[in-house]
């Protein structure tokens, strides 16, 4: 949780003190009905608090977001995918979404992403923003965040596939 | 005939903004021809699915 919020914060100072108000918002609150894990209530309360960050603070033009494009290696000359790279079929994946091991890999290959990367990664698909106030809220082009969102799940793909589907844990 | 490097690119934006009918087009085109890209593609759906899924855990 805490890495997750200074991940998205960029301030760990702050990020712990969002973490525990989020805390105990949900200790505090009467609105937690015993329905769903705790743990997924917090989560819930805390993403609605660094939204409200995020949306609230000053922001500096941030440091630069396009790295080398490493998605380039995957492709021959011509931009068709090299043999080596070339996706394989995973069959049913949803099969996967209830196997603990899955999971395991899962945050493993989304704590690898570039921290720049997965900062507008998780903005855009775990806290839920539009690619557009993302943009706004880090200063970014409409083409730079495609070009960072192309690149995370592409890199999440990859890693998946090494780690985990040819890894032969595919059910 | 777009790439594999264009249509992979048009797959991840789809997730993010409306293709345009072209774009659309050409990329369904790609898609059928290609067993690369059309794995690319499932694996982008299903990605997205496990990120919703991850907030609810
Ligand atoms: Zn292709």
């Amino acid at each position: 949780m805490l890495r997750f919020t200074t991940l998205q914060l960029r301030d760990a100072v702050l990020a712990e003190d969002v973490v525990h108000e989020a805390i105990s918002a949900a200790i505090s609150s009467a609105q937690y009905n015993g329905r769903g894990s705790l743990k997924s209530w917090v989560f819930a309360i805390l993403r609605n608090k660094i939204i409200d960050v995020i949306r609230e603070r000053n922001r500096h033009p941030t440091e630069s977001f396009i790295e080398d494009d490493e998605n380039d290696d995957a492709f021959d000359g011509k931009g068709h995918w090299k043999k080596t790279h070339k996706p394989s079929d995973w069959g049913q994946p949803e099969n996967n979404l209830d196997n603990e091991q899955f999971w395991v890999v899962f945050e493993i290959c989304l704590n690898h992403l570039p921290v720049n990367t997965a900062r507008v990664f998780m903005m855009r698909e775990h806290l839920g923003f539009e690619l557009k106030e993302v943009c706004r809220e880090l200063n970014l082009s409409d083409s730079n965040a495609w070009v960072i969102m192309h690149r995370a799940r592409s890199q999440l793909r990859k890693c998946l596939e090494l780690n985990y589907i040819r890894g032969g844990r595919l059910s | 005939m777009m790439n594999c490097k264009q249509a992979t690119r048009l797959v991840s934006q789809s997730q993010d903004r409306e293709l345009s009918l072209p774009e659309r087009i050409r990329l369904r085109f790609h898609l059928l021809m290609c067993s690369g890209c059309s794995n690319y593609n499932k694996q982008m759906s299903f990605i997205r699915k496990a990120m919703q899924k991850l907030r609810e855990r």
